[in-house]
């Protein structure tokens, strides 16, 4: 997935100038910023949550235009957010289908539009069971659920959906330190089915733990794209926040800056 | 649509010590056994009260605990009954119908009218489109215009009130018409009389019972009614059901008006005048959360039962009307209380 | 908020003025007598919830005598019943208006006492119609009808159609707080000879009077004391609503009522209630406008009270109680 020369302006504060973004196949992309950096606007231009006033966004090399969270999930990209999206009264599978949910064949589904819970509880469970998430039973309340397993839940149920891109919004910033290694985990299964994940977290640790590559935003745009392996947290941490130029630091990036690549 | 087959390739079984995320999830400490139950299962408390009722009943009046008073109970449950049917959909998406009521009248009004001259199938279609349309702009103002439920139906129900009584100029005229009190009629076993309006009531409830539990629109009602945000983000036209709830509502309510020309069959602008109260009471003691998300029709039901029954008993224990609402209140306190208490900390 | 009408009183002002003008500018250039144009007298009406019929009826003849007589009208209801506090305000503002004279139907006894002195120390007229207050004296006069005289008259008429058979009473009352309905609660027990209490009594239950608060009312009681041979209602809309419960149960009850409305009158005619009786509305504001207008043009001020009238309808009259039977009821009913 790629993106090149975002730009979103509200009124007279700029949200995104010229922004960059690349992601490359089964890669886990962490994306740091300080706050006001203009990340979270970004990413809801690549979940389609936003339109940006201009340049462009590829998908598997081609031109992608979302005008809705919608469209992004029909290309293949889901997006879990920082609020989990969850309906906590609900169970597990019916947060897992919510707004896709499955009917049963035939009659029963068509004309009187009966849900397939069997099914759709076999499917929740397998997904589940596949990404090494245990809880006591696949009809548990999430209310019953603790916010690890909650985060899981939705990293799940994104994991699912997704065909191409699993987009997560800060999954660990309300969890403690145990939670958060289940979590962590939990994401690098996730690359191990097959998806791309963007990471957006604060928390340098956790990215360097898990993270191929690191895009640092700054200023509403992508001031640098490095590699955990080159790169120390500190330089990071001063690319961030200005200290460092973009230059001081080794480029992992796949593509030319303002050249489409794949 | 997305074709809802989940990716999942098969991938190497992973350690469990070293994976598994956190097994049993510990309950919130708030929590202790009993009261989780109840939780889970919420129509357990108000089918708990009904039966207290009955039992207090039946041992304090010798006349109460009989067929014929059972059966008249339900006869005199089918108004509110069916009526409290809309409002339940309505509280589930944590919105509120203080209009219910009137428009029911309003719908009883203009079907009594047309019927008395002539044509009865007309009148009740025209009865039902009444009701649907104006509930069909409670919808559009609440949920295209947010506009809040509560000042939106205390409106409605101002302005509805008087239209109906400008409608049949403050008079209440009799109805003739057998179709438009067919709902009173229906099969009798001696002392005990199986009306039409019963039977319909059962059914409507069942109907409606299926609908929000087995259906996708149902779950979608729940989860607004839970987390409006949440169910947007995950691609619910909340905006769409939301409309549809109230636009349904008015639908029960229609036939809340053919009930009310069934047991009395008289059309009457300054009939029902709380019966949105009464609605609301028998929704809220039915167990459903006042905050959206919890209960349903099961719950209404029982809540309804509830509501008639302390009222014949009373009346039939000879005990002041006055006590009878200082019981239904207090019943209604009950409710949303421990719906408060056992909710707190489930809260998204 | 007051539902307050002023039909023609807001130009009155003006008018008023310009007629003074005019008339001091004629006056002073032509000696000698120039009329000055008649400043049209501004009465006020104040009625209980026009929700009723009832009130709505006579509100409706109070002002169409007040308009016969060339009278400027300012009107105002109350939204609910019990509500005084919107008639209070428009008293203050027919008080501030000038209005020369007012018809009160008080929604509370007490509550509007103060209110109506102010006006009556401003030199207002008033009289009060349908209920009075408390004290009576507190107002110029009342036009009402003789609530507790209407229950005597069903009461006795029960009594005497039961004859010998043991009684078995229900009374369907309305809020007993009340005046009227608890005036006529009293008279039909009077009426029927026994007091509170009595053991012929078999139940009571209170009801909105309309049909469907009647309805489940008589309901319950039947249920309870499948006996229940006689009812008393407060009114007829409950009375027919009781008429459905007594159906549907398959039993023969005596029911009686009070109004006089045309509907009620029908229900005299097919045999729904036995006995009702009649009350005047039109007759109660045609008296208490002209007692006003009487009061203003001629100075007598009305005073004491006025028994507008009751009259037993009923199509099985019995002896020692003065009747009309439905077709006279339906040519002197009010209402529709």
């Amino acid at each position: 997935m790629q993106a090149i020369g975002l730009t979103k302006h509200y009124g007279q504060v700029v949200g995104m100038e010229g922004a960059d973004f690349e992601l490359a196949r089964g890669e886990i992309l962490a994306v740091v910023g300080d706050n006001g950096a203009g990340k979270s606007t970004l990413i809801k231009a690549l979940a389609g949550a936003l339109i940006p006033d201009s340049g462009q966004v590829y998908v598997d090399g081609e031109p992608v235009r979302f005008s809705s969270p919608l469209d992004a999930r029909l290309v293949g990209i889901e997006t879990v957010y920082q609020e989990l999206a969850l309906a906590t009264q609900l169970d597990i599978t019916q947060n897992m289908f919510l707004g896709r949910e499955m009917r049963k064949p035939g009659v029963l589904g068509s004309v009187l539009r009966q849900l397939d819970k069997k099914r759709m509880r076999q499917q929740a469970a397998e997904q589940m069971h596949n990404l090494g998430i245990r809880v006591q039973s696949i009809r548990q309340a999430i209310e019953t659920l603790s916010g690890g397993q909650r985060q899981a839940v939705a990293v799940a149920r994104a994991a699912a959906w997704g065909r191409k891109v699993v987009i997560l919004d800060e999954p660990t910033a309300a969890l403690g330190v145990r939670e958060t290694h289940q979590v962590l985990d939990l994401i690098r299964r996730v690359r191990e089915h097959g998806l791309s994940v963007v990471l957006i977290s604060h928390s340098m640790p956790e990215i360097f733990a898990i993270a191929d590559r690191i895009h640092i935003h700054r200023l509403g745009r992508r001031a640098a794209i490095v590699s955990p392996k080159t790169t120390v947290m500190s330089d990071v941490v001063a690319v961030m926040t200005g200290a460092l130029p973009s230059d001081a630091v080794v480029s992992a990036a796949l593509a030319p800056a303002g050249a489409p690549d794949f | 649509m997305q074709d809802p087959e989940l990716t999942v390739a098969t991938a190497p079984q992973s350690d469990s010590t070293e994976g598994a995320v956190a097994a049993a999830a510990a309950p919130p400490a708030s929590l202790q056994r009993p009261t989780r139950s109840l939780f889970a299962y919420p129509i357990t408390g108000p089918l708990f009260a009904l039966i207290v009722i009955f039992v207090v009943f039946s041992l304090t009046t010798s006349t109460f605990m009989n067929a014929g008073n059972i059966s008249l109970i339900a006869q005199q449950s089918v108004v509110i009954g069916t009526l409290a049917l809309g409002q339940t959909l309505i509280i589930l998406v944590s919105g509120i119908d203080l209009a219910d009521g009137a428009i029911m009248v309003l719908g009883t009004v203009v079907a009594g009218s047309i019927a008395s001259h002539g044509n009865a199938v007309l009148a009740i279609a025209l009865g039902f489109v009444a009701c649907i349309v104006v509930a069909s702009i409670n919808g559009l103002v609440i949920a295209r215009f947010r506009l809040p439920p509560f000042i939106a139906t205390l409106g409605m129900f101002t302005i509805i009130a008087a239209a109906a009584r400008l409608y049949s100029q403050s008079r209440s005229f009799p109805v003739t018409s057998d179709l438009l009190s067919v709902l009173g009629s229906g099969p009798e076993f001696g002392t005990v009389a199986v009306t039409y309006g019963t039977m319909l009531w059962v059914a409507l409830t069942l109907v409606l019972g299926y609908a929000l539990n087995e259906t996708p629109w149902g779950v979608r009602v729940y989860a607004i009614g839970n987390s409006p945000i949440a169910a947007r983000l995950n691609g619910v036209n909340v905006t769409r059901v939301v409309f549809s709830v109230y636009a349904l509502a008015g639908v029960f309510y229609a036939f809340a008006a053919w009930q009310a020309l069934g047991r009395t069959p008289i059309a009457d602008p300054t009939g029902y005048q709380i019966a949105n109260l009464d609605s609301i009471t028998a929704v809220v003691i039915g167990g459903t959360s006042l905050f959206g998300g919890r209960g349903g029709v099961a719950g209404t039901f029982i809540g309804t039962l509830i509501v008639v029954a302390l009222k014949n008993g009373l009346t039939q224990a000879g005990i002041d009307s006055l006590y009878q609402q200082i019981a239904t209140g207090a019943l209604v306190m009950l409710a949303v209380g421990a719906d408060q208490y056992l909710g707190r900390g489930h809260r998204a | 908020m007051a539902k307050s009408e002023n039909t023609k009183s807001r130009r009155t002002p003006v008018r008023a003025g310009c007629a003074i003008a005019l008339t001091g500018v004629c006056a002073g250039l032509v000696p000698g007598a120039v009329q000055a144009e008649e400043k049209k007298l501004l009465i006020g009406i104040v009625e209980l919830q026009l929700t009723n019929p009832f009130f709505d009826r006579l509100k409706k003849s109070a002002v169409d005598t007040a308009k016969k007589n060339g009278l400027d009208v300012m009107t105002a209801e109350a939204n609910t019943a019990g509500d005084s506090a919107t008639q209070i305000t428009a008293i203050e503002n027919m008080i501030n208006r000038g209005v020369k004279g007012i018809t009160l139907d008080p929604a509370n006894a007490t509550a509007l006492v103060p209110i109506v002195k102010k006006a009556r120390d401003a030199g207002i007229v008033v009289v009060t119609t349908n209920t009075s207050l408390a004290p009576m004296t507190a107002a110029d006069a009342a036009y009402e009808t003789d609530n507790l005289q209407a229950g005597v008259l069903i009461g006795r008429w029960a009594k005497a159609t039961m004859g010998s058979k043991p009684a078995h009473i229900a009374m369907l009352d309305y809020d007993l707080s009340d005046k009227t309905s608890k005036a006529r609660h009293d008279g039909f027990l009077k009426g029927f000879g026994i007091a509170e209490g009595d053991p012929q009594i078999a139940g009571s239950a209170l009801n909105m009077g309309n049909a469907e608060t009647g309805q489940t009312a008589m309901e319950n009681l039947l249920s309870a004391h499948p006996d229940i041979n006689v009812i008393y209602t407060i009114n007829e809309p409950a009375a027919q609503g009781a008429f459905f419960a007594i159906k549907n149960a398959k039993r023969d009850v005596l029911v009686t009522s009070i109004d006089g409305s045309c509907s009620g009158v029908r229900s005299i005619a097919d045999g729904t209630i036995g006995a009702t009786v009649m009350q005047f509305p039109i007759r109660m504001g045609e008296m208490a406008v002209e007692a006003v207008i009487r009061a203003v043009d001629d100075g007598v001020k009305p005073s004491g009270f006025h028994n507008t009238g009751t009259v037993l309808i009923t199509d099985h009259p019995v002896a020692g109680v003065d009747s009309k039977d439905s077709k006279w009821g339906l040519e002197n009913c009010w209402g529709k």
